[in-house]
């Protein structure tokens, strides 16, 4: 398998950026995804990968070696697309043997590695059987099969999972990346979806207008939003982004919101008089009676294991929490909100910027 | 608005039977969701409701009368299917106001007027009144589609999976809304959908269904807690349940019968304990919660944890059950 280095690179379709100066590397053995909205550049980028795209300027290494303007067939990579390319009037077999075939492959290692990638997929009962009767799950997986025998230096994957239901994508989430396990694999996995991305990737590339706003793995990500889109973009619900006025000095633990002292982590740089924005995740919020922080309960959605309740504060701003299912809420009440003091991030308003408190200086500490 | 009654309906196309002697009511202002997977039936319930279908056995009753052998018109339900389609040459008034404007219901311009701009207040629209169709994003579009139905005054409203081509952002900002207008209105709501956070989020009762049959009716709540039987105990939760063999917890007090036990990923308390039987694979940050996923005895289980719990994989572990459920041989559930 191989390592996958992208510098500077930059796609450009008449005035139109998709891709704007991306410098990343896939290190050996990655499940890497780049995540976004669509229109962000993922795709793009995907397929300058494969060779399926050229890019206007910069370079990609595979391995040592540089493969920027080397046609798709030359580079040694698997791709598999979001809708599944299967051919009709074949049988699976026949599907996922035709890279091999077409190559011209011994016919006996045809067979052996046909028999291994469908053992690896759990379909060696359906090899005969024609791909028109198969589910959507299966005939995905006969996708993955074509990719697998070639028994690439890396896979490429583009929304592979966009076309199934929930409950299908979920149970394939954990069938690909324990694939990618077995196998080695190098993987660039393209999606939308958050989800898939947080419960597979070991690192993340958050795109959006043709920039990677945020690289890192899900967990910094998810605690450490570098950006105000990148809060937004990730959680479910996503980050509550509570604007106010004010002005922060290096050594602040707190901050003036909603006529309530807050408590947040220590801040590390100094933001000048102007709207800031205080960053919540909706399970660091908590009701209490004597916080001076108030809200009115406006509705509550039932998960099972939890509810998101959504508030109003006095000064405006909506609100979610994440609450135990059994915490008792009425739409109509009044309540006092508490922050979880470690979990906090504030941002500038007008940049979108993230402001570095001691949660980025114990990161980098280790 | 007006209830709904099925009472043992029936359909079958060719060999398969797509709906089984289904018994249903959503009564008065209800908001009534039917899940189940593809095939599940859904649709077809909604399309023998609505008319479009004729039952082969059984009653079908709006507000109290038999409809059963009635054409669509005089049932007087509103539609909503999965794919918007607006007239794109007209304006957003104009799409709303299109079901208003039909001969049939003469109904005079200054109470379209006055109706339209109700419901595309409600639908928080109000200022795409003039816009084209077209030039709306899909969210909006969709809203419109909504807006259609809504502009109606029904005995019933059907929704066919109406969010489902929605971004998940917007699909959770449509759920809020349907659900506040529907109580606005005081709406009767039949809805169809796959996705169990439609379902546990909107719906005042659930109905689960499995290839045609109503398998469990109740609250999202009930349905979630207490499960008849497996198949409806996986239909809610994610991750989903874990469905494990009896013999995995042999400590566990469970009814003789029990072959199956089940314990929701909340529901096990998780301790590292050196020399205990369980082993971490894997951890999946999903940010607000983490998913340790247990080998024990070459059983996977997930069990949720905090994301500060500050286990990794190669932990060894040993699990409590704090609310397992007992399940027979047949995934029927079983009760002490």
């Amino acid at each position: 398998m191989a390592e996958i280095r992208v510098e500077k690179l930059h796609k450009a379709f008449a005035s139109f950026v998709a891709v704007r100066d991306s410098n990343f590397t896939v290190r050996n053995g990655d499940f890497f995804c780049l995540l976004g909205p669509s229109g962000c550049g993922k795709t793009t980028t995907l397929r300058m990968i494969a060779g399926l795209e050229l890019p206007t300027s910069g370079r990609i290494l595979l391995g040592d070696e540089d493969v920027t303007f080397k046609q798709a067939s030359a580079r040694d990579i698997a791709f598999v697309f979001q809708l599944f390319a299967l051919y009709p009037h074949m049988n699976v077999r026949a599907n996922i043997s035709y890279p091999l075939r077409s190559q011209g492959m011994a016919r006996s290692e045809v067979r052996r590695r046909v028999q291994e990638a469908a053992k690896t997929l759990r379909i060696t009962h359906l090899l005969d059987h024609p791909v028109s009767g198969l589910s959507s799950g299966d005939r995905q997986r006969v996708a993955l099969g074509r990719a697998i025998v070639r028994e690439p230096l890396c896979f490429l994957m583009d929304e592979p999972l966009g076309a199934l239901d929930a409950e299908f994508r979920e149970l394939m989430c954990g069938e690909l990346r324990a694939l990618h396990d077995r196998l080695g694999a190098t993987t660039v996995y393209v999606t939308h979806d958050q989800l898939e991305a947080m419960s597979m990737a070991d690192t993340i590339a958050v795109m959006n207008q043709g920039v990677i706003e945020q690289l890192g793995s899900p967990r910094e990500i998810y605690d450490r939003p570098s950006s105000l889109f990148v809060a937004d973009f990730i959680g479910s619900p996503p980050m509550n982004l509570v604007r106010f006025r004010g002005r922060l000095a290096r050594g602040d633990r707190h901050v003036r919101v909603n006529g309530a002292d807050v408590a947040v982590p220590e801040l590390q740089e100094d933001a000048e008089e102007g709207d800031l924005v205080l960053g919540v995740r909706p399970e660091h919020v908590r009701l209490t009676g004597d916080s001076a922080y108030r809200a009115r309960v406006v509705e509550s959605e039932y998960l099972g294991t939890t509810q998101i309740v959504t508030l109003s504060a006095a000064d405006g701003s909506a609100l979610k929490a994440r609450l135990p299912a059994d915490t008792e809420v009425r739409a109509g009440d009044q309540v006092g909100l508490a922050f979880h003091p470690d979990k906090l991030s504030l941002f500038e308003a007008h940049s979108g910027r993230a402001l570095r408190t001691r949660l980025h200086a114990e990161a980098a500490g280790g | 608005m007006a209830e709904v009654r099925l009472q043992g309906v029936s359909k079958r196309f060719g060999t398969t039977e797509a709906v089984t002697e289904l018994d249903l009511e959503a009564a008065d202002g209800e908001f009534v969701v039917l899940l189940g997977p593809t095939g599940a039936g859904k649709t077809t319930t909604l399309r023998l409701v609505a008319g479009l279908e004729r039952p082969d056995t059984g009653r079908v009753f709006i507000g109290g009368r038999d409809v059963t052998d009635s054409t669509p018109a005089p049932r007087d339900v509103s539609f909503v299917f999965q794919q918007y389609s607006l007239y794109p040459h007209l304006s957003v008034f104009d799409n709303l106001a299109f079901p208003l404007r039909s001969p049939a219901r003469r109904m005079p311009a200054a109470e379209i007027d006055a109706r339209v701009r109700e419901i595309a207040g409600l639908l928080h629209i109000e200022d795409k009144l003039g816009n084209r169709a077209t030039q709306l994003s899909g969210g909006q579009m969709q809203r419109v589609a909504i807006g259609r139905a809504l502009v109606r005054k029904p005995t019933v409203y059907l929704m066919d999976e109406p969010l489902s081509s929605l971004d998940a952002k917007l699909r959770a900002e449509m759920r809020i809304e349907l659900k506040r207008i529907q109580r606005e209105l005081g709406a009767t709501i039949l809805y169809v959908t796959h996705d169990q956070t439609e379902a546990m989020t909107m719906a005042t009762r659930i109905g689960v269904l499995e290839r045609g049959r109503l398998v469990q009716v109740g609250s999202p709540r009930n349905i979630y807690e207490d499960p008849v039987n497996t198949y409806v105990a996986t239909r809610l939760g994610s991750p989903s349940i874990n469905l494990v063999p009896r013999s995995l917890f042999p400590g566990v007090a469970a009814p003789a019968a029990t072959v199956t036990i089940g314990v929701r990923t909340e529901h096990l308390r998780i301790r590292r304990s050196d020399g205990a039987a369980g082993r971490v694979k894997r951890v999946e940050h999903l940010g607000d919660q983490n998913h340790l996923h247990v080998t024990l005895a070459d059983t996977d289980v997930v069990v949720l944890t905090d994301p500060d719990e500050g286990l990794g994989v190669g932990d060894c572990v040993s699990l409590e059950l704090t609310a397992p459920l007992f399940f027979g041989a047949d995934g029927a559930r079983l009760r002490h």
